[in-house]
């Protein structure tokens, strides 16, 4: 969804570089369309004015992260479980917790015979 | 000095029958009312505190019997309010218990409190909780440090004799360091997350806030371990982590040089020469060691921690918890007008970024990026361990800011944490003792061991807190 957002940005000589590339010289300024895509897919409604610091703010952390792009990770593998642990796995047995549904229920907004209730999905 | 005797003490006064649990937990309850200007505290839990001491007077036994702490509030207490100062967990009550507080409780401990935090643990100084600003108990118009600032005010503040704090990017060094007080993040995975407010999954800790270090190691000791409750959870040490104490003779300790440049407060720097120097008086060989790519740590963590931010924080979606706009005419429109609404600056701030980072386009380029700088840092941390048992440095450029400083900058307000972060990138443990003060205000010293040494590390912390006297 977002592979768009900047190709209007796209000049000339950077095309010939490369593909990664020309997308690190044009990503990083937000403007407030972005934000507001961004605010939808994360599912925010923002003010106007959140809209505008926003914008302001994500482009100077964005700018502050690119210094990543410049370093040599030639070989190396991402990490996504520092102590190593892999495939952890144990019985599957119930439990007894003793639980009632309607301890569990009372921090819900709105329930209905013991269930969630949610707003209609489609209008 | 503290009005609380240190814990394996206060335990015995309980179990011999020397001081009670309730008498405990009224004088712990009188130090938060005496000091409430503060605002360290959320909420207090008088009435289960008192009822909780009462059946430990009745049994007066384990290791914490009677022993007051304070949680900070993005731990579930059950039957308790959780609301990680967010407004939109506002007058949520815990259906049930974090696995670190019924470990503590299991050993007789009674939580009296919960502390103030930045709303859901985003922040280094406690301003963007949704509720109040806690004021350093050194400075009121300074800041305490965070996200734990509630936490550690409160044991500054002698509030309790321990409190429960998370470090994600360093929430529990840079405000111990702020605050004066010793804060110990353990190896990732010691202690079970289990029944606390997710920040960051890969990097979240939890660990104790302490007046000293043989308090943090008894505390750590009853919390750590594997829970089924946590699949990340490693196993303990044999040994445990209680009143250990290593001769720092022959330990070959590494000054990280990159901590020492620009930006570096000169007397923060000056403090933990000094420190160096005393630990090189008590037998420690002091060297130097460099890390060339921890100076990257931030901007790393500035791409994982809110992309594992945006996804943790999807749950609060208005339906099942937590505030829910009542107006909605469809389920879109109550999604995004309950997160709007209940969500405060920074949290939106950092799911936006999370958002960014993960979506479709960009997600090698910042995500996978950052997952791979993160290794490249593990792999200077194993080296330098090659070379030195152990990391030295400073725990923030800085000692605290005033209220208000950083408050519309927040890139100086991350910049808090540059020294912290790589330490929960690399999951290694890492604690933050007391070293000297600037100007009236307390600075800590950072000491860092490769993961799974949390035993040595304490050890090696209490000799320094020794050498330091």
């Amino acid at each position: 969804m977002f592979a768009g957002l900047h190709v209007k940005n796209l000049t000339q000589p950077y095309i010939r570089r490369s593909w990664l590339h020309v997308y690190f010289l044009q990503m990083a300024d937000l403007s407030r369309d972005d934000v507001l895509k961004l605010a939808q897919l994360a599912r925010l409604d923002l003010t106007d004015e959140e809209v505008e610091e926003y914008s302001r703010e994500l482009t100077e952390i964005l700018h502050y992260v690119e210094q990543l792009q410049a370093v040599d990770i030639e070989g190396l593998q991402p990490t996504n479980q520092v102590t190593g642990l892999e495939n952890v796995s144990r019985e599957d047995e119930i439990v007894e917790y003793g639980y009632e549904p309607l301890d569990l229920l009372k921090n819900v907004p709105e329930t209905e015979s013991n269930q969630i209730k949610a707003r209609r999905m489609i209008g | 000095m503290s009005v609380w005797p240190s814990i394996a003490e206060l335990s015995e006064q309980v179990r011999s029958g020397k001081v009670t649990a309730s008498e405990n937990v009224e004088k712990a309850l009188r130090q938060i009312e005496e000091k409430k200007e503060y605002n360290a505290i959320i909420v207090t839990l008088a009435e289960r505190a008192r009822a909780r001491a009462k059946e430990v007077d009745a049994h007066p036994a384990g290791r914490l019997a009677g022993v007051p702490f304070i949680a900070k509030d993005n731990f579930l207490v059950f039957g308790a309010d959780t609301t990680a100062a967010s407004n939109i967990l506002r007058g949520f009550e815990a259906p049930y218990q974090s696995t670190a507080i019924n470990r503590l409780e299991a050993e007789g401990a009674i939580c009296v409190a919960k502390a103030n935090l930045d709303a859901f643990a985003h922040g280094a100084s406690t301003e963007n909780s949704d509720f109040m600003v806690t004021k350093n108990p050194y400075d009121k118009t300074r800041v305490p440090g965070g996200s734990s600032g509630g936490s550690a005010a409160a044991v500054a503040l002698d509030m309790a004799p321990f409190a429960l704090g998370t470090d994600t990017g360093g929430s529990i060094r840079q405000p111990a360091s702020f605050s004066g007080v010793v804060g110990y993040k353990p190896t990732y995975g010691l202690v079970s997350r289990s029944g606390v407010v997710a920040m960051g999954s890969s990097l979240d800790v939890i660990g104790p806030m302490t007046g000293t270090v043989e308090d943090a190691a008894l505390v750590l000791d009853v919390i750590a371990g594997k829970d089924d409750l946590d699949a990340t959870t490693i196993e303990r040490e044999e040994a445990g982590y209680s009143l250990n104490s290593e001769d720092v003779k022959g330990k070959k300790v590494g000054l990280i040089k990159e901590y020492f440049g620009e930006g570096l407060h000169e007397n923060v720097a000056a403090i933990v020469q000094q420190a160096a120097e005393k630990l090189k008086t008590a037998g420690a060989e002091i060297v130097e060691v460099s890390l060339p790519s921890l100076p990257l740590a931030l901007a790393v963590y500035y791409i994982l921690c809110p992309a594992e931010v945006s996804s943790n924080l999807s749950r609060y979606d208005g339906q099942r918890y937590g505030y829910s706009y009542k107006e909605a005419k469809d389920l879109h429109e109550s999604y995004t007008k309950s997160r709007g609404q209940g969500f405060g600056k920074e949290a939106k701030r950092r799911i936006m970024i999370g958002t960014y980072v993960l979506s479709s386009g960009y997600y090698d380029a910042y995500y996978k990026r950052a997952q791979t700088v993160r290794t490249k840092i593990m792999k200077e941390f194993e080296e330098a361990f090659e070379k030195v048992d152990f990391l030295l440095g400073p725990v923030a450029p800085t000692s605290a800011f005033k209220i208000g400083e950083n408050a519309n900058n927040p890139l100086a307000m991350y910049l808090a944490d540059v020294m912290t972060v790589g330490a929960n990138l690399a999951g290694v443990p890492a604690i933050s003792l007391p070293a000297g003060k600037s100007d009236g205000l307390p600075v800590g010293l950072q000491l860092i061991a490769p993961q799974h040494q949390d035993r040595a590390l304490l050890g090696l912390a209490k000799a320094t807190e020794g050498a330091l006297v």
